[in-house]
């Protein structure tokens, strides 16, 4: 059973949820159970004091009674920002017990701990106290590896459930804001993961850091003052550790409460998104309430998040700091490379030619450090954060959504996500270069210059795969809508026809297959018209927008219109006996445009 | 932390032994005298007995003979002359053998790599060893004979019960993980070449590999690195190899992309997993 929350219909966006059985005090909310229930057991009578008590300071039987019957749609892969956000709470737990022990200074010390290979060797306060907490306090080496496995699960979770968001639509309107807090969530887990990574001052973590220094060193004229003023002077100095260690554990932590907040909060204004179906319009939401489904489901995902981390924990070794040994500037080891939520940039500057770097005016210009490591993902970034508006500018739809898009019917925008995906991974497969190297016994030069042309030459090819497939789906969707399935019955008539069975789709699935809305490209005015005085004349912003219009939609499988369908059905084509079922039957597809047909160029 | 600990107790011996000596002044000056020029032959025998004792070589190795120069010089004909030349003094496709000593004989015959396979950027270990150990001491008898180079180490030299493998931690990630990763698991080198994996290499093989410099590795020379932190080195490596891994399977100990995999293809995947189960449709 499910339950259909709907709103006044104007406007679903900024409205408050309306609770189909009325609003009034005091009927089936905490506050019942008070002063009425006087048969109830004792504790009941305690929970209902402590509801009488809520309710008359906050008014929470309101809140909870509103909260508890929101209604949110159910599908999986709107758990994926959930697998974050619980991983972001067992980070939050695991952190916590981690700075009990975790001293963040560089000071010298000897180590004097029950790992005997680095026994008596100088190191610094936080290696020290790092390795203290790993070898020395009970569980604490498997509070650090939940930590750290949570931080990579995090980031990736992080990852995914954008992509989720982007390939279904649910940034557009009224949803932009969200999608850049997202963003911004994104590059913010990627910034704090950076931090803890460089926490441990070992050798891999020094590594980073000197990485980092060289990025910040690479950015013209304001670069070396970056690098001084972040690291109180030359690398590594003394400063920089317990300053990550204010951002890693305060500032960034602090943030994220914050975004996360505004994430959710949003997610709770605007209502959840929800995929097509019977029923389901963009001024409604089909799907259970939070009290008790989600409540049960949500609460439940919580711990099989925590629990399978801790396994995670308790089997895999992540971050082996005592084989890495205490951070010296002069040794690296072979592999260095940062967590893979940093790979993409480490793999960017890798492809990077050495000779983009030169000399001009006596000064050191590092491109090839610069444009991977701070121009690209600056361009991604600002690329990401811009999509929603790009898109409407492009579509010119105004209006707010609420039903997602199958990925298959917006084919332009599922070949930018695969284009961009390809383009990510190519450069995440290049930071580990030398690892594909020795495990797959190859030349590293040979990888390398393979991976820089299919860096710039298989993203094209992605996109128009991806896009061609996606076209290949809706028509199969149409041909399943006009003509059926396929039931594998070959029948002969008397006459000598043969034809096969197939069997009208039901009403449910069709509906997914036609609901959804037929682009047509923007014609602009013509000049002709324009020109005759009214003041409009076509602009280059018109011109670019039709352009990237005709780009999105010169392409594309229109869904069956209900006319079509009756001109299918009436002509009984490729069916057999017993089609025609779906007659009575109102298709009602949005698009109202007549004679939508399958246009292609 | 321990030589200061260890160095109080000499001078106050010496101090003690001056105050002595300032009791009557003319002997004992005379009898300093003396005893400084007993000291340095006593000094240069214990130096040469300890030297003797714990210097690499073939001390306790068994004896080259005459015979095992000839039988060595058989292999070599037989099976190395087609590459390295009749007179082992190299060709266009091999390098001369004249003074590269019995420890590069043994190291590359001795781990497979030689006789080569097959061309390729490198000569990889060798799944099967050629020759028996006696052969080998054989060719490396012969080889060695062509002109002085290193010797093969003896036991106590590549002991890594005898070295420290804290020291030997330090030395290795200055010299070694830089093409052999923090953990000796190899690396990549330009156009296929490789440091390879030292998770199986013998003692003596590591020790030879220091001393010959095979391949793209260079040159560690007893002056560069003395004996003891090689052996140091051999038992950090040894320590690391026998120990269990404190937190769980290693992963190959190949530093961050291993991980970045497993979070990716285990952890994310296990999740979503989850999520869809969870999300399944409960009606």
């Amino acid at each position: 059973m499910s339950v259909t929350d709907e709103p006044a219909a104007t406007g679903a966006g900024g409205e408050e949820i309306g609770v189909p059985d009325g609003t009034d005090r005091g009927t089936g909310g905490p506050s019942t159970a008070g002063p009425a229930g006087s048969g109830g057991t004792r504790t009941a009578r305690a929970a209902g004091a402590v509801g009488t008590f809520a309710d008359e300071r906050f008014g929470a039987s309101r809140i909870v009674r509103g909260f508890a019957r929101k209604v949110f749609p159910d599908h999986w892969s709107f758990m994926l920002g959930e697998i974050a956000l619980y991983s972001f709470v067992v980070l939050l737990i695991t952190g916590v017990f981690l700075t009990l022990f975790y001293v963040p200074s560089v000071a010298p010390t000897t180590y004097e701990g029950s790992y005997a290979p680095l026994n008596g060797q100088q190191v610094s306060e936080a290696y020290a106290s790092t390795l203290r907490l790993s070898f020395d306090v009970r569980g604490g080496l498997l509070v650090r590896q939940i930590h750290h496995w949570s931080a990579l699960v995090f980031a990736a979770a992080i990852l995914v459930h954008m992509f989720r968001v982007f390939f279904t639509g649910a940034f557009r309107k009224p949803r932009e804001l969200n999608w850049v807090v997202g963003v911004v969530l994104a590059l913010l887990a990627i910034f704090e993961g950076f931090a803890g990574y460089s926490l441990p001052d070992d050798l891999l973590s020094g590594t980073g850091l000197r990485i980092a220094s060289s990025i910040l060193l690479s950015i013209p004229f304001v670069g070396s003052y970056l690098s001084s003023f972040l690291f109180g002077g030359e690398f590594p100095g003394e400063a920089f550790i317990p300053r990550l260690y204010t951002i890693h554990v305060l500032i960034l932590p602090a943030v994220f409460v914050l975004l996360i907040s505004a994430h959710l909060f949003m997610v709770v204004l605007h209502k959840h998104t929800q995929y097509p179906g019977p029923g389901r319009r963009d001024d409604n939401v089909v799907g259970y309430p939070f009290y008790p489904v989600y409540l049960a489901k949500a609460g439940g995902f919580f711990f099989i998040v925590a629990g399978i981390t801790t396994l995670m924990a308790a089997v895999f070794t992540i971050n082996p700091i005592w084989a890495y040994g205490a951070y010296d500037p002069s040794p690296v080891t072979a592999g260095s490379q940062p967590d893979w939520y940093m790979g993409f940039l480490d793999g960017a500057a890798r492809l990077a030619p050495g000779w983009w770097e030169f000399t001009a005016f006596g000064h050191t210009v590092s491109l090839n450090v610069l444009l991977p490591a701070v121009v690209l993902p600056g361009v991604l970034s600002i690329v990401a954060i811009l999509y929603p508006w790009l898109e409407s500018f492009v579509t010119r739809s105004r209006r707010e959504h609420h039903v997602l898009d199958r990925p298959r019917n917006a084919p332009t925008r599922t070949g930018l996500g695969v284009m961009a995906i390809t383009f990510y991974l190519l450069l995440l497969v290049s930071g580990g270069n030398d690892i594909i190297a020795t495990q797959l016994h190859l030349s590293i030069n040979a990888i390398t210059v393979a991976l820089r042309v299919l860096v710039i030459a298989l993203p094209p090819i992605a996109f128009l795969v991806t896009k061609r497939i996606c076209l290949g789906l809706q028509r199969r969707d149409r041909d399943l809508v006009l003509h059926g399935r396929e039931t594998g019955r070959i029948v002969r008539t008397e006459q000598g026809e043969v034809y096969e069975v197939h069997e009208p789709i039901d009403e449910r699935e069709r509906w997914r297959l036609v609901q959804h809305q037929a682009h047509r490209p923007y014609e602009p005015p013509s000049p002709d018209e324009t020109g005759s005085g009214n003041g409009h004349s076509v602009t280059v912003r018109d011109r670019l927008r039709s352009r990237l219009n005709r780009f999105y939609f010169r392409d594309r499988v229109d869904p069956v219109t209900p006319a079509e369908l009756a001109a299918a059905q009436a002509s009984g084509h490729g069916t057999g006996p017993g089609h025609g079922t779906g007659e009575g039957r109102s298709t009602e597809a949005p698009s109202t445009e007549a004679a939508g047909t399958t246009t292609e160029r | 932390m321990t030589t200061p600990q260890m160095n109080p107790p000499q001078p106050t011996a010496e101090a003690r032994g001056a105050g002595k000596d300032t009791v009557t002044a003319p002997t004992a000056r005379r009898r300093r005298r003396m005893a400084t020029a007993l000291l340095v032959p006593i000094g240069l025998l214990t130096t040469g007995l300890a030297y003797t004792l714990l210097a690499p070589g073939s001390a306790g190795a068994a004896p080259t003979g005459a015979e095992d120069v000839s039988a060595g010089r058989e292999l070599f004909l037989a099976n190395c002359s087609t590459c390295h030349g009749i007179d082992a003094g190299g060709r266009d496709l091999a390098p001369s053998l004249v003074g590269v000593g019995a420890a590069a004989v043994d190291f590359q015959v001795g781990t497979g790599r030689m006789p080569l396979r097959a061309s390729g950027p490198q000569s990889p270990k060798g799944s099967k060893v050629t020759f028996s150990q006696e052969e080998i001491r054989r060719l490396a008898a012969y080889v060695a004979s062509l002109g002085p180079g290193p010797e093969i180490p003896g036991a106590s030299a590549v002991d890594p019960t005898l070295g420290d493998p804290s020291r030997g931690a330090l030395i290795f990630r200055t010299n070694c993980a830089m093409c052999h990763n923090f953990a000796g698991k190899g690396g990549a080198l330009t156009q296929g070449k490789y440091a390879p994996d030292l998770s199986d290499t013998s003692p003596t093989h590591i020790y030879e590999a220091m001393l010959t410099g095979p391949g793209s590795m260079p040159v560690f020379a007893d002056t560069t690195l003395d004996s003891e932190s090689k052996r140091d080195i051999i038992a950090y490596l040894d320590t690391i190899n026998e120990a269990p891994s404190p937190g769980g399977l290693a992963l190959g100990s190949l530093g961050p992309v291993s991980e970045g995999l497993v979070a990716w293809v285990v952890g994310l995947s296990a999740l979503i997993g989850c999520a869809v189960w969870v999300g399944a449709r409960s009606s």
